[in-house]
């Protein structure tokens, strides 16, 4: 695989969010506001990448018992490194995600790249697949974040957007919708790869009956 | 009285689940049986008993008067990561067909957050050994309690007519959705 497809595929094809399913906790709470989506997103693609290229240069030193372990201390120190970092300069971000940062270190992204990537390849396309997995993360985040902003308090990164006669769907800020939008956004991520298959599969049967006249 | 409040508070007005988003991938995850989802209830509820006392005790005598509270979040995940294995190690010896059922998701105990964030908050929340003991026990019930209806309601839908791009999880999503719709009657509740 090339450097450039080992960057893209965390972007859609294996979107770590609405393919992978994976770390779907931050995903689902921090989500409130489009803002957060963005301050969570790059939060996580910092620990992830950091992480991944610390493995990949470890990798052969790490002893296969106890490498989860390992991995875990890893990530935990740069969990550690974002936290303080975000206290002491966006103190107000880093009070709007609260335990959510800290929680960064059980994001099932970080670990699960880390196995299944990290551990197996060299620190260049460590880091390649860990930053497109972090954008593709921060991507879903931010989309999330939007729809329920927008539905939610009629603000696009605290800008009104909705006139002044939209009145706000307050559950889309609560829970339940959370749960919904992210609901219908698998949908609908599964109805566009559905259609792109049918049409290639169709192009392909065409191809094939061309060349059988 | 107080006790009981942190507990109920715990299990269903801030459902883990349901209103924290904490422990979501064993949600989606291993709420597709019945059994299955009891069983990793059941474990889950265990670690966090485990992991709020020990976490105290290391928060309360080791962290706190040697000034390290910046290692928290390494000592609290090495200590959820070795009770899981001890988990995992006696479940393997207990019963075959149940280490076999929960698979992937045993280890994955460790990162499930619902444990991580019960000792954080339990941390953030200055809560007495008691306190935290009794919190994660309400915190235990109220994931086994939300991953069943979501297994019970699950075994249901197999027999449905989904949509195909909302079969698997979007589908659970939406469900549990509703499910939080539905708690969020418990917010009435004042202790």
């Amino acid at each position: 695989m090339t450097i450039n497809a080992e960057f893209a595929k965390g972007l859609w094809e294996h979107n770590p969010v609405l393919r992978q399913l994976l770390g779907m906790c931050p995903v689902l709470a921090v989500t409130t506001s489009a803002m957060n989506g963005v301050g969570m997103g790059l939060a996580t693609t910092f620990v992830l990448t950091c992480a991944s290229l610390m493995i990949s240069l470890l990798r052969k030193l790490i002893p296969g018992q106890v490498r989860i372990a390992s991995f875990i201390v890893v990530i935990a120190t740069f969990v550690t490194i974002v936290d303080l970092t975000m206290k002491a300069k966006f103190p107000e971000m880093s009070q709007s995600l609260g335990a959510f940062i800290p929680l960064i270190v059980v994001n099932c992204v970080i670990l699960g790249r880390a196995e299944a990537f990290a551990s197996k390849n060299n620190p260049g396309r460590a880091v390649v697949d860990a930053l497109g997995m972090g954008l593709g993360f921060t991507a879903s985040l931010t989309t999330l974040g939007s729809i329920r902003e927008l539905l939610g308090n009629g603000t696009l990164f605290g800008v009104q957007v909705m006139p002044n006669q939209f009145v706000p769907w307050i559950v889309m800020i609560l829970p339940a919708g959370a749960f919904l939008t992210l609901g219908l956004m698998l949908g609908a991520y599964n109805k566009f790869n559905h259609r792109r298959e049918e049409a290639a599969l169709r192009t392909a049967r065409l191809a094939a009956a061309a060349k059988g006249v | 009285m107080e006790l009981f409040g942190i507990f109920l508070t715990a299990a269903l007005i801030n459902n883990f689940v349901l209103s924290q988003f904490l422990g979501i991938c064993p949600f989606i995850g291993v709420s597709g049986k019945l059994s299955a989802a009891t069983s990793m209830g059941m474990a889950t509820t265990f670690v966090m008993v485990m992991a709020a006392m020990v976490t105290f005790l290391i928060r309360q005598y080791i962290l706190a008067p040697l000034g390290l509270d910046f290692l928290q979040t390494v000592s609290f995940i090495l200590v959820i990561a070795s009770l899981v294995q001890f988990v995992e190690m006696v479940i393997k010896k207990v019963s075959k067909p149940l280490y076999r059922s929960l698979g992937i998701y045993l280890p994955l105990i460790t990162t499930n957050c619902a444990i991580m964030g019960l000792c954080l908050f339990a941390a953030m929340r200055h809560y007495s050994f008691f306190q935290s003991l009794v919190f994660a026990l309400g915190a235990g019930v109220g994931f086994t309690l939300a991953i069943v209806l979501m297994a019970g309601i699950r075994e249901e839908l197999e027999l449905a007519d989904i949509p195909r791009s909302l079969r698997g999880a979007g589908i659970t999503m939406v469900v549990a959705g509703t499910l939080a719709l539905g708690f969020m009657g418990f917010a009435g509740m004042k202790f």
